[in-house]
């Protein structure tokens, strides 16, 4: 079956390319558009920052992207706009262009397409553009020459004026692939995936692409076998009871985020921090939890949230406490042709409280040194319960146990939270590495605690220089 | 003569970056993205994975068998001399018998595709044996292992000042290097011609040291090679010397098989393999009066040079020119090392060497005021060149243009210094956990190369008979504008709007033996020589024009796209065919030399500088005690741009420059291993500021009625480098936060990058 998309509101049928060719050699070299650019190849820099479009609940709805990261066959059914697609003429450019060149946005050029489809995914938005909400938008995006001002400047100035309404026509989307000795799946309901699955057991799961992108990206590696999770109705699913809140393994950060806000405020703020809108509009939170990295956001806060996967396979469906799941570094409790479904969260108690906070060299788009993740119970004056987790200490993401025991029953005040810092080596032993050394972990996880208590003692100082 | 407002893109007029419309339509093409042509090779470099070993053996016979792969070079594959060295000698493209550093080329394969050379060079077999590596700055020192003669400025009687002060301080610093991270990864394209003859196009600062090292590689006459480049995608000195390595590369494999040649590197490639800005470290011994003013100075500057000497004299002298920064030092030493590590050469980086030299001076100046109990804005009262007298730099150059210090005063009343610091003292005093801090950041920063040969610059302009002129100069376009300003310069000459001027290619066949891009010399150089081409142009159309009206020539005058002659008018273009008529050439080149300049290497002494730039900035930052996140809350800027030819680009570099500074001293870490293995090779892990990061108030303002004592292009002054010093602002106001949380008896130990975990670290400490 050939892949079909619009190409600046142009229709392509494409059958002939390798499924594993990213969206960026696709377009530089085939389509023959170069305004969009190569500056990583990792989805760091937003050089590549393409748009796609789609109706969603009938309403247009346009995800900035990096291209790099992407492979060909996510674009199918979907509407792809380039910095070409965005005005006829010079005399006539999109609002944000021009925005661009009123402030001297640009100085070099290079990064500029990407920050003109980053910007445009924004006033194609209904977001307020409040400078926090810019910020969020230009957060995928690097700029070496100008300071950022000036862009910042031109997206207050593009998103003044109403977005444009264009109807976007529903396309179709092929459930197979194949090119030379590649395959490219893109099953559409669970058992249909379990069954490519079980067929293909060494196959990659492909979510939004924005880990295993960078296998294509930058290893130029030629996967056989790709299974792609994005098109599998279930795992699309959000189902919220009075007791907790179930995610599908392919929703996106972007398509989570509303529900998170709403739950765990703490949580969103730092999913907000979790690579950029780029990552966040294809990445999944069941990406994160599955490739089980120690340095992953999520789950520190999915394990101090008492959060369960339900895992799926051919043989059925099981569930497991997600701290059981991560076995040693990169190593999960996935069987052969097991998938994760689900993931389910409790929602919080009246008297708990949770927090998260991610320590980085950057405060938007790093990976974290540390991060830590809180859920305090308290009776009083007493902690009545705690369960803890960190991320960037341990081999896995790993719970605190001896913090948590350190804490239970004890009062809680800024002397217990000073004690901390001893009581975190307990728990943790980390590394050293090109983000912090194993000293400055223990310490900021350590410290974390004094920020934990004024935060839940809700002291009237700023408590992050962020917040100043 | 002055731009006037009567054309449109005048000197001095704001407009808007040539190229703008290009760059938000993606349009503007840069080297990748010139249509391919048939035959096309891709390049992928085989690197070394030590940092010091010999190269005992290189078995290219699998990788050249698989599909698509045409060649397998190597050094021995050069035909004429391995050395691509901008200043000695001796500094190969290739490595040949011994690998350097992590990520030295050690052989090139070309292929059909780009996957096809990438998977081939996996499989070239290279046999090494390793070499004990010499990684860091202190244990060249010990071995005194330098790439080149250790240089040292010596002014007056440092030793005997030393011994007589009345008080003596010894300290040590140390500040870190900086990748470029310019968005456009070094790329260069290169395409056979016949005989030998070959066209290179080159993201390069430098064309005309491109053309001399692919010359040099393949062994033929400068005048086979001709280099190109429209635009670059950023440059800030990465693109001086370092890409002649890669067009060199690209030209061997055209020239073995008569293919066009494209090398483009992958970010995480061209940050292993092409140098950064130095990092150093710093050796102090300063003697001084009760007032703070300083008696005797001396200064071990030691920068990590890396495996060869690339352009690290050419920094080094700058360090060493620009340690005094705005202060009068009567006896001094400033000793340069530097010092040759198995890592990449470093190269130049947007303010080349001074950066480090200002640094270091500010933080002596720091360490005097906490002795004396003084503040470093005091001490830097006392310490100031006079305008008048104490006005002789450590090099023998006498400032006549000083107004730093009246500069400074001025910014710091209009923000109100000391109010500042109260409100800050009471923050800080009602904040248990955030601290904040504040400081001032005066900068000098002298105007031309260090070498006066490289003071020179050519243009060539041509005017067509429909009046539309072409522009051509040595200078190359990385985003700064100087297209721009050069094309408001020739705009202003013969009074035209600017859009009738074609702005063209860097070629080194229109434009010879032409100097880096580089110093924030582009457009004071350019911009002259192409004054001087449209001049000696306009000087013959007003011949043409006084004869055929029959006026003087003193009455002509060329206005509003027109020129008038006595009681008659015709345009531009009318006079410009009149021109070709009468048999006379409207093509012209234009020179340029800077005027005025000396410089010894050997005892580095003379006066290097044409003119001073001046600016100071003030940063308001706030600190967490408990992780060490940093935030720059506030700064404000004044800086000296003389008459500034174009404010919009002059207020883009300066805030350009500003937040690239800011991440040298914050946020970017170059972190290797023990191995020498850079670990921080992409934008994942080397972390340059994003737009949240950048001062939320950020005011900039140009001092204003400030035309060059000296007369520059329209009395304008540099612009490109200047403003990144003014950064070092928010390292201070660091460092200032991180004292408050002391209780003063102790000065803080905070280098640069003052990353969270060193923060935290010198908080930590001072509370000890």
């Amino acid at each position: 079956m050939a892949l079909q998309f619009t190409l600046n509101g142009e229709m392509r049928q494409v059958s002939s390319v390798a499924p594993t060719m990213t969206v960026l050699d696709y377009l530089r070299e085939y389509a023959e558009l170069t305004g969009t650019k190569e500056g990583c190849a990792e989805g760091d820099c937003g050089a590549c920052t393409i748009v796609l479009a789609e109706n969603v609940d009938g309403k247009p709805s346009y995800q900035a992207v990096n291209a790099c990261l992407l492979v060909v066959p996510q674009l199918d059914g979907k509407h792809v706009i380039t910095v070409e697609g965005l005005s006829d003429t010079d005399e006539l450019l999109d609002p944000v262009q021009d925005a661009m060149v009123k402030t001297d946005g640009t100085q070099c050029g290079f990064c500029t397409p990407g920050f003109i489809m980053a910007l445009y995914a924004l006033r194609q938005s209904d977001e307020e553009a409040s400078d926090g909400v810019i910020h969020d938008a230009l957060a995928g995006n690097l700029c070496r020459c100008t300071g950022y001002r000036p862009i910042v400047e031109a997206a207050r100035e593009a998103c003044a004026s109403a977005p444009d309404n264009t109807v976007l026509e529903a396309l179709s989307a092929s459930s197979e692939y194949f090119e030379g000795d590649q395959s490219f799946y893109a099953p559409t309901s669970i058992a249909e995936m379990a069954d490519v699955f079980a067929a293909n057991p060494e196959a990659n799961l492909l979510g939004g692409g924005t880990d295993l992108g960078i296998l294509v990206s930058k290893e130029r590696e030629a996967l056989a076998t790709v299974i792609h999770t994005a098109h599998v109705a279930e795992l699309l699913e959000i189902e919220e009871t009075d007791k907790d809140i179930t995610f599908g393994a392919a929703v996106t950060y972007t398509e989570a985020l509303p529900f998170i806000e709403r739950l765990y405020p703490s949580f969103a703020t730092m999913i907000t921090r979790i690579g950029s809108r780029q990552i966040r509009n294809v990445g999944t939170i069941g990406g994160n939890v599955g490739n089980a990295s120690p340095i992953g956001d999520t789950p520190p806060c999915l394990i101090a949230l008492d959060a369960t996967l339900a895992l799926y396979s051919k043989a059925g469906e099981r569930e497991l406490p997600i701290e059981e799941f991560f076995l040693d570094y990169r190593k999960t409790d996935l069987k052969q042709g097991e998938f994760i479904k689900a993931i389910r969260i409790p929602k919080l108690s009246e008297n708990q409280e949770f927090r998260t906070y991610k320590i980085s060299k950057r405060y938007d788009q790093d990976i974290s040194a540390v991060i830590g993740a809180y859920r305090i119970e308290l009776d009083g004056e007493k902690v009545a319960g705690a369960r803890i987790a960190y991320g960037g200490m341990a081999a896995t993401p790993k719970r605190g146990v001896a913090c948590e025991a350190a804490l239970i029953g004890n009062s809680w005040d800024l002397a217990t939270a000073m004690t901390m810092l001893s009581v975190v080596q307990e728990d943790y032993q980390p590394i050293s590495d090109h983000r912090a050394t194993k000293e400055y972990r223990l310490q900021v996880a350590g410290n974390l605690f004094q920020r934990l208590y004024q935060d839940l003692a809700g002291v009237e100082e700023a408590l992050e220089v962020v917040a100043v | 003569m002055d731009g006037t407002q009567n054309i449109v893109g005048a000197a001095h007029d704001k407009i808007q970056h040539d190229s703008a419309v290009k760059h938000v339509t993606g349009k503007a093409l840069y080297i990748d993205d010139m249509p391919n042509l048939p035959g096309t090779l891709e390049i992928v470099l085989v690197t070394s994975p030590h940092a010091h070993a010999n190269i005992k053996s290189i078995d290219s016979g699998v990788a050249l068998a698989q599909k698509g792969v045409a060649a397998v070079l190597t050094a021995a594959d050069i035909a004429g001399h391995n050395d691509i060295a901008p200043i000695f000698e001796g500094e190969p493209a290739i490595a040949e018998g011994v690998a350097e550093y992590v990520g030295h080329p050690v052989a090139i394969v070309a292929a059909d595709t780009y996957d096809q050379a990438f998977q081939a060079a996996k499989l070239v077999q290279v046999d090494y044996e390793e070499l004990e590596p010499v990684l860091e700055i202190k244990d060249a020192m010990a071995k005194q292992q330098f790439t080149y003669t250790p240089p040292s400025i010596t002014k007056g009687d440092p030793d005997k000042a030393l011994k007589k002060a009345k008080h003596r301080l010894q300290g040590e610093l140390a500040c870190g290097g900086q990748d470029h991270f310019y968005l456009e990864a070094n790329v260069a394209l290169a395409v056979p011609g016949e005989d030998q003859d070959m066209t290179v196009y080159s993201s390069t600062q430098h064309p005309t040291e491109v053309q001399h090292g692919v010359a040099h590689v393949l062994g033929v006459p400068s005048n086979a090679i001709t280099v190109e480049i429209r635009r670059m995608g950023g440059g800030f000195g990465g693109k001086e010397s370092q890409p002649t390595i890669f067009a060199a590369m690209a030209a061997m494999v055209a020239s073995k098989t008569g293919q066009p040649a494209k090398l483009r590197l992958r970010r995480d490639d061209d940050m292993i393999i092409t140098g950064k800005r130095h990092d150093y470290e710093f050796d102090y011994d300063v003697g001084f009066d009760d007032d703070g003013r300083i008696d005797g100075l001396d200064i071990a500057m030691m920068m990590r040079s890396g495996n060869v000497a690339d352009l690290s004299s050419g920094v080094m002298a700058r360090s060493l020119c620009h340690g005094d920064n705005c202060y009068y030092l009567e006896n001094v030493r400033f000793r340069g090392y530097p010092c040759k590590t198995n890592t990449v050469s470093n190269t130049a980086f947007r303010g080349f060497g001074g950066p480090q030299g200002m640094i270091v001076i500010e933080t002596i100046l720091e360490h005097i005021g906490h002795h004396l109990g003084k503040s470093l804005d005091d001490v830097r009262k006392v310490n100031y060149y006079g305008t008048n007298d104490r006005n002789v730099t450590p090099y023998g150059q006498t400032i006549s243009d000083n107004i730093i210090e009246e500069m400074t005063d001025r910014l710091m009343a209009e923000i109100d210094f000391e109010g500042r610091k109260k409100e800050i003292e009471k923050f800080n005093a009602e904040n248990s956990t955030l601290k904040k801090g504040i400081a001032a950041m005066p900068v000098k920063f002298g105007i031309s190369f260090n070498m006066p040969a490289l003071n020179q610059a050519g243009a060539l302009v041509h005017v067509y008979t429909d009046g539309s002129v072409h522009l051509n100069h040595g200078g190359t376009e990385m985003g700064q504008g100087l297209f721009t300003k050069v094309a408001q310069v020739v705009a202003t000459v013969f009074q035209i709007d600017i859009d009738n001027i074609k702005i063209s290619s860097t070629r080194t066949d229109k434009v010879p033996n032409t100097s880096a891009t580089a110093a924030s010399a582009g457009s004071d150089l350019n911009g002259m020589a192409a004054y001087d081409a449209a001049d000696k142009i306009k000087t013959r159309m007003i011949g043409i024009a006084a004869k055929n009206f029959d006026v003087a020539e003193n009455e002509i005058e060329f206005r509003q796209n027109r020129v008038y002659a006595g009681n008659e008018s015709l345009s531009f273009a009318e006079l410009a065919h009149m021109t070709w008529e009468n048999r006379e050439s409207l093509s012209a080149t234009g020179y340029y030399q800077t005027p005025d300049l000396t410089w010894d290497p050997i005892t580095c002494t003379g006066s290097p500088f044409y003119y001073y730039s001046y600016g100071v900035s003030i940063s308001e930052v706030v600190i967490d005690t408990l992780t060490g996140e940093s935030r720059t809350l506030k700064t404000d800027i004044l800086q000296d741009c003389g008459k500034s030819l174009n404010p919009r680009v002059d207020y883009g570099q300066i805030e350009g420059a500003f937040v690239q500074g800011m991440g040298w001293l914050t946020s970017e870490e170059l972190v290797w291993n023990d191995k020498g293995q850079l670990l921080t090779h992409g934008p994942s892990t080397y972390k340059i500021p994003g737009s949240r990061d950048v001062p939320p108030e950020l005011n900039i303002h140009i001092l204003e009625d400030a035309p060059n004592r000296v007369p520059t292009i329209f009395r304008s002054k540099a612009i490109g480098e200047p403003p990144l010093m003014l950064a070092i602002s928010v390292w201070l106001a660091l460092r200032d936060a991180v004292s408050r949380c002391g209780d003063g008896s102790k000065l803080p130990k905070l280098n640069a990058p003052a990353t969270p975990e060193a923060i935290l670290n010198a908080v930590t400490e001072i509370r000890a």
